[in-house]
């Protein structure tokens, strides 16, 4: 897919990475173009291979990287040029846009100081027109009021705002390509669309060719023109948008875009109406923050939680979501309000150490990132005893046979029992941490996004395991997420949390289908979906629901 | 980038790592050769033929000051002998790096320990307790403490066992450093998902201390432990070189080299060999416990060399 008006052109890239005397191969023979004025996504799991392509280019990669193959920016070799070349390149014919603006930009200077530096490092001009030239980039990735902005250090910016003043500074020499790496992974739904649309916009007036990494099929839905998938440093399949989501040539393709989470099952039988296991009366939580100022997490929320259903809890980062899951669990202390988990009042019994243990007992929490739930200092078998050990009286062969079965209901091969967490796969880790909370066979189950840190493939089955073993077991689940289509595909009820108030709580398909409250609905249009025409058509409406005030 | 994040953090790697650091291996090497020496000192002077408390007035001169080349070097003794007494030096070297090892393997067992305790408990509880402990810290820290050794190694009563008293008194001293890094390590620790997951399984604070922080704790402790025996030895160098540490005869290399200054001009050799094996052993102990600490901790753990 390489032709005479590329503009940066990849033949036959090769990377390794000496790790401890070993050649470990991270990409293995990628060749593609990318076109003036087009948008190429580069989409694959983590361990593909893509984030290595992109710092090659810009001959970021470290010390233990060794580079062969081509990278053509026009007519010039980027492999092996020397530093001089390559300093003129990155900034300035290059861009940059990394995943987390926040360690993206130098806390100790204003955001106006850093870009005036990027512009002054390629066009050394006069303070004033530096000055000039920050105001319209500032102006020209849409921020309002610049000045302040100019004048703001990073911390006083939201994640929203820094991305774009990382942009302004991507783009301030006018860069022929534009290098986006996960550029919204770090951010809540309705920023990223902010984000993306902002990319759009300056391709169009700049003209910039930008080259997209991300994994997340949505993105790609939304802005690319190409794509190429990448699996284990190759490329596996490359096409045009449009026609690589509608007709996708390879398997691995197939299974990336129908790992998507979505609506699949029909809806459940909806539990018998009983009472309450989980009770939230009017629940109210404070983070005492600095110099004594109290931060209101939660505010007077109410929600009750019946024995065996699935209920999501839905919000952006700051809505409070994960802090109500961990109240539950007694982790938080209450600050005003009642919170009941099967009859027992949480709130009252911090402090009472035996009867929070009771509590405890009897519910099971699936924490976000696999990696560092799990003690890295205990085999696999002994994260899952651990709730034995404090709870039960099961001792030597029983427990190892209940640890065995507990194994087994994750699908854990028996090999793995005696591994280390580092020596598994995040969502083999996953799986632990499953058989951990339901070790206890537990009757609520706190699930705190428990595969946001997962590729998107082994969120689908990480999703199918959770479901499958509700079914079994029948426990009561509390599915904490910020993405709607994971909790759309599990929840029986959804409650949306915005701010730390409820906004709007009912049946999954209430919510999602004719959500009553403006919250929902931009938040539903902001969540893009793979699929290219219909992403077009939600980006209209979105643009007419944010019209009308 | 997501290649070069799955580092193997495995154990092969990190032996391969100390393996490879050249000084590392030399001063496990030497730690290693001192501490056969130290087991085998008596062995080693009966090869000799000597032992270091017997007095060879006659192998010195009227003066007191040994006979012959070196401070008396010969066949019979292989160090030469001390001035005034005539005793071996190679036996009172060898017998020395018992003392040494000794005192600054306990004192820093001791300082390990209390400060294990105090900074885990500090972190993990957090509040008054550790508001406490921090300023009884920084209270330690600016101690003259040598000064306050002196003066429990003179007043301290006749029946204490003088070398239970040097190891008390250093140990008891060297605590506040590692119990701050320990503290910094729970803190950090304690915030970590699989501690907090423990906890929401019903776990109590001694369990979670016990079995999730502490073996985490594993690698700092083997690193600053080891960082600090050289201080240690030094220490007590340094009390026995004023007069106040382990009593004679027992043979200490700091009371050595304290005697040796007397006679630096006439017998230099009598300085020379307490002082080397001093240095050795010290730096040796230094570069054992950088190597591991490039070795064990993560934050080093990344840097290409």
């Amino acid at each position: 897919m390489t032709g005479d008006d590329d503009l940066l052109t990849v033949t036959d890239l090769r990377i390794s990475f000496d790790v401890d005397g070993r050649a470990v191969e991270a990409v293995r023979g990628v060749t593609f173009g990318l076109r003036r004025g087009r948008v190429l996504a580069l989409v694959g799991e983590s361990g593909s291979g893509k984030s290595a392509t992109a710092l090659a280019a810009l001959g970021l990669l470290p010390a233990t990287a060794t580079v062969a193959g081509s990278i053509r920016l026009g007519d010039q070799e980027l492999v092996g040029a020397d530093r001089r070349l390559l300093r003129t390149v990155r900034g300035g014919r290059i861009g940059t846009v990394f995943q987390e603006p926040m360690s993206a930009l130098n806390p100790m200077f204003t955001v106006g100081d850093q870009i005036a530096e990027a512009v002054a490092a390629h066009r050394p001009a006069g303070r004033d027109a530096l000055r000039r030239r920050v105001r319209d980039l500032l102006e020209l990735v849409g921020l309002p009021d610049p000045e302040r902005i100019a004048r703001a250090y990073p911390h006083e910016l939201s994640g929203g705002q820094l991305q774009r003043a990382v942009i302004a500074m991507a783009v301030s020499c006018d860069p022929e390509v534009l290098i986006a790496d996960e550029p919204t992974t770090a951010l809540d739904v309705t920023v990223q669309a902010g984000i993306l649309d902002l990319l759009r916009e300056l391709r169009a007036k700049l003209g910039t060719a930008i080259l997209l990494i991300t994994h997340d099929m949505g993105v790609v839905a939304d802005l690319a023109d190409d794509v190429v998938v990448l699996r284990d440093g190759r490329v596996v399949e490359q096409a045009p948008a449009e026609q690589l989501f509608a007709r996708p040539g390879e398997d691995y393709t197939r299974l990336l875009l129908s790992s998507v989470p979505g609506r699949t099952s029909s809806p459940r039988a909806v539990p018998a109406a009983g009472p309450p296991l989980v009770r939230l009366d009017h629940v109210t939580i404070d983070y005492r923050g600095r110099q004594g100022r109290r931060v209101r997490a939660v505010d007077g929320v109410s929600l009750d939680l019946r024995a065996g259903e699935i209920v999501g809890l839905v919000g952006e980062s700051g809505s409070g979501k994960s802090t109500l899951g961990r109240a539950i669990a007694g982790l938080v202390p209450v600050t005003g309000g009642a919170l009941e988990v099967a009859g027992t009042d949480v709130a009252a019994a911090r402090g009472h150490a035996r009867r929070l243990r009771a509590v405890r007992a009897r519910l099971g929490i699936v924490f976000q990132d696999p990696a560092s739930s799990l003690n890295p200092r205990r085999s696999i078998a002994g994260c899952v005893a651990e709730p034995l050990l404090l709870h039960s009286h099961l001792r030597g062969a029983a427990l190892d046979s209940r640890v065995d079965d507990l194994l087994d209901a994750v699908q854990l091969s028996p090999s793995l029992h005696e591994r280390y967490p580092h020596e598994l796969s995040g969502g083999q880790r996953q799986r632990v941490a499953i058989a951990r909370a339901i070790a206890l066979d537990p009757a609520l189950l706190i699930a705190d996004e428990p595969t946001s840190a997962l590729d998107v493939s082994v969120q689908a089955r990480i999703l199918e395991l959770l479901a499958g073993l509700q079914r079994d077991l029948g426990f009561a689940c509390l599915f904490v997420s910020h993405d709607l289509a994971v909790i759309e595909q599990l929840a029986d009820r959804i409650a949306v949390l915005h701010e730390g108030r409820l906004v709007e709580e009912g049946p999954a398909d209430a919510v999602l289908g004719s959500p009553r409250e403006a919250y929902t609905r931009r938040l539903l249009a902001a969540a893009p979906v793979a699929d290219p025409a219909e992403q077009r058509r939600r980006r209209e409406a979105r643009a007419a629901l944010t019209a009308i005030p | 980038m997501t290649a070069a994040a799955s580092l193997p953090a495995g154990r092969r790697a990190r032996w391969r790592r100390i393996a490879g650091d050249r000084w590392a291996v030399t001063g496990a090497a030497v730690v290693v050769g001192l501490l056969v020496i130290a087991a085998a000192a008596p062995l080693l002077s009966a090869v000799e033929g000597q032992d270091p408390y017997t007095y060879h007035l006659d192998a010195l001169d009227d003066s007191g000051v040994p006979r012959g080349f070196g401070g008396g070097i010969s066949a019979r003794h292989w160090f030469g002998v001390e001035p005034l007494t005539g005793r071996d030096l190679f036996a009172i070297v060898v017998h020395g790096a018992r003392t040494s090892i000794l005192v600054g393997v306990a004192a820093t067992a001791l300082s390990v320990l209390l400060g294990v305790l105090v900074g885990m408990t500090a972190g993990f509880f957090g509040g008054w307790y550790d508001r406490i402990t921090g300023r009884a810290i920084d209270v330690l820290f600016g101690f003259p403490t040598l000064i306050l050794m002196i003066a429990l190694g003179a007043i301290a009563p006749a029946a204490l066992p003088k070398p239970a008293l040097v190891v008390g008194v250093i140990g008891l001293f060297g605590w506040p450093g590692i119990a701050r890094v320990v503290r910094g390590q729970t803190l950090a620790l304690r915030g970590r998902t699989f501690v907090v997951a423990s906890v929401s399984l019903g776990a109590g604070p001694l369990h979670v201390l016990v079995r999730q922080i502490l073996p985490n704790l594993g690698a700092t402790i083997i690193v600053y432990a080891t960082m600090l025996i050289p201080g240690m030895i030094g220490a007590e160098a340094a009390l026995s070189f004023l007069g106040v540490g382990v009593p004679p005869p027992t043979p200490a290399w700091g009371r050595s080299i304290g005697d040796a200054i007397a006679w630096v001009q006439t017998d230099p050799m009598f300085l020379v060999f307490p002082g080397a094996a001093l240095f050795l052993t010290t730096l040796a102990f230094n570069l054992l416990g950088d190597g591991l600490r490039d070795a064990l901790d993560p934050r080093t753990a990344g840097v290409a060399r």
